[in-house]
């Protein structure tokens, strides 16, 4: 059995006199000491701004923010790191696209392609582009387990420019098999982009073998900071788009006349990026690399499949999401109870889960339900965490009974 | 677990199980929707104003046990009371629900609600109907929580 819970520091406090059972990951993860000492290292003896200081600090930390550009390329198997964009995160990555890819290719009466199961970050930025460029959204089916009705694929893909899918729900755990899907898109010419948010820290992730044109992810669901995360592109792709921001070091030269843009990536990082968290974001992909991404997912799902099991055998307890292949991931609904009730029982007892409609209003809306209580795994997760969730949802229940 | 008796008091449970007045008002002379967007929780309140006075007050919706029970709690205390004296309960409850202060046992009923004040998180639960009440009765169609 894995047992990381000592590395977080976060882990050690009590929550209402309780143990703390974290089980909000998919929302954000806990830092890892390394994370947290790699980025008080850059500010106590790197820190300065990047990329343009001829001073030592500034070429030092430029070394090590741009080192960060490979461990990203690396932990997605990208061909080089001038394929990597850092962004501020999954949303910030997923507008980037929108806006600017948007921009390149889409035209009225062209359609974007999503999946019945998107947050709500892989829906508006689309929906803006749609309005803006007169295109139209259209919505890859599921069925009452959570999984993607892909029969009719091929036909859904006419007048579709881009298909943008998510890897791994964050309501469902559902991990779709997403690379099938990306070779018909493929096929037809249509531009595949992955939100990988969920999936970073609990698949391993090949974007070549996956054969997507664009993934996103977010750092601080990858046991490093917030504000901070990737987009990779294919070369061919980000030397066609458009920038997406002006300003800073996407320019090779301004005059009032004309500017001159930066090659890719830096043509789409304007502004002075948030540097130390760079700097944990590659502490992180360190660290979760050392640690196995396969073996921490059997980990999680391992916990996660005993927890399911367990409250199976609870009455009252329904769970939403019976994808065949499921992340670590579970939401559940008690008869009775509104999740945002049990949230707060769930608290006084050191339980940390989310309760809501996680950004995921048409999911709530394909069950009929206004809210889950969604606990989800990370690699510091152990047995312990279960025993405590199931407590929490039995307490709830004789509260309310 | 004794922090959440508080919170959950036998009124609050008995009122969200139960709520009272818990149905659509028609014809009625003013109504609006209520919606929180952190949660997802969505509420309609109806009234019918017999010149300064709310003669019946009715609401229909999804939410949690506080939102439910405040807003059952609220049609029973509004109902019959003018449109001052309203202004009143709803400046008590706004004081119950986020003060400091330690409770008027004259409160009555609305005292039940003092345990939220100490779920920050759950504010927005006990306020929605209220708001939600004071839109209609200044004839606003909506109002959101955030």
């Amino acid at each position: 059995m894995i047992d990381l819970r000592d590395e977080f520091p976060v882990l050690k406090q009590r929550i209402h006199g309780e143990r703390l059972a974290y089980l909000d990951s998919a929302a954000s993860t806990q830092k890892p000491h390394a994370v947290i000492q790699a980025m008080d290292d850059c500010l106590r003896n790197d820190y300065s701004n990047i990329h343009r200081g001829v001073h030592l600090l500034s070429q030092r930390l430029t070394a090590r923010y741009e080192a960060v550009r490979d461990k990203v390329a690396s932990l997605l198997n990208a061909r080089s790191s001038q394929e990597i964009v850092f962004t501020k995160g999954t949303t910030d990555g997923l507008n980037l696209l929108a806006s600017s890819l948007g921009q390149l290719l889409l035209e009225p009466g062209d359609k974007v392609l999503v999946s019945a199961m998107e947050h709500h970050a892989n829906i508006v930025p689309w929906q803006m582009a749609c309005e803006r460029f007169g295109a139209e959204l259209v919505v890859l089916p599921m069925n009452e387990r959570g999984e993607l009705l892909t029969e009719d694929f091929t036909a859904l893909l006419d007048g579709v420019k881009i298909f943008s899918i998510v890897h791994v729900s964050n309501v469902l755990g559902t991990i779709n098999d997403i690379a099938p899907l990306i070779a018909q898109a493929k096929a037809a010419g249509v531009v595949s982009i992955v939100d990988g948010a969920q999936a970073v820290a609990h698949l391993p992730v090949d974007v070549q073998a996956l054969g997507c044109d664009a993934y996103v992810f977010s750092a601080h669901k990858l046991y490093g900071p917030t504000g901070v995360g990737a987009l990779y592109a294919t070369k061919d792709l980000l030397d066609a788009m458009p920038p997406y921001q002006g300003g800073g070091d996407m320019i090779l030269s301004v005059s009032f006349e004309k500017t001159q843009y930066a090659p890719p990536p830096h043509k789409f990082e304007a502004g002075t990026p948030p540097i130390v968290e760079v700097i944990g974001m590659g502490a992180a992909i360190d660290w979760l690399t050392q640690q196995d991404v396969t073996r921490l997912a059997s980990h999680e799902e391992a916990l996660c499949a005993q927890a399911e099991a367990a409250l199976d055998a609870l009455p009252g307890v329904h769970i939403i999401g019976r994808a065949a292949h499921k992340a670590a991931v579970t939401s559940f609904v008690l008869d009775e109870v509104h999740p945002h009730d049990a949230g707060t029982v769930f608290d006084q007892m050191g339980v940390a889960v989310r309760v809501g409609h996680h950004c995921a209003e048409p999911v709530m809306q394909f069950f009929g339900i206004p809210a889950t209580i969604r606990a989800s795994f990370a690699a510091y997760n152990d047995e312990r965490d279960v025993v405590q969730l199931i407590e929490a949802v039995k307490a709830t229940q004789a509260l309310f009974a | 677990m004794n922090p959440l008796k508080t919170l959950y008091q036998e009124v609050i449970l008995d009122h969200s199980k139960k709520p009272r007045h818990f149905h659509a008002l028609d014809p009625c002379t003013h109504s609006a929707t209520g919606h929180n967007p952190l949660c997802g929780d969505n509420l309609k309140v109806y009234v019918q104003l017999e010149g300064d006075v709310i003669d019946e007050v009715s609401f229909i919706g999804d939410g949690c046990a506080i939102s439910k029970a405040s807003a059952s709690l609220m049609t029973e205390l509004a109902r019959g009371k003018t449109l001052t004296e309203f202004q009143q309960l709803y400046d008590q409850f706004h004081d119950i629900v986020t003060g400091q202060e330690p409770v008027d046992i004259d409160m009555g009923k609305l005292a039940v609600l003092v345990g939220v004040r100490d779920y920050p998180s759950r504010v927005k639960c006990a306020t929605l109907a209220w708001h939600t009440l004071d839109a209609a009765l200044h004839k606003e169609d909506s109002v959101k929580t955030e």
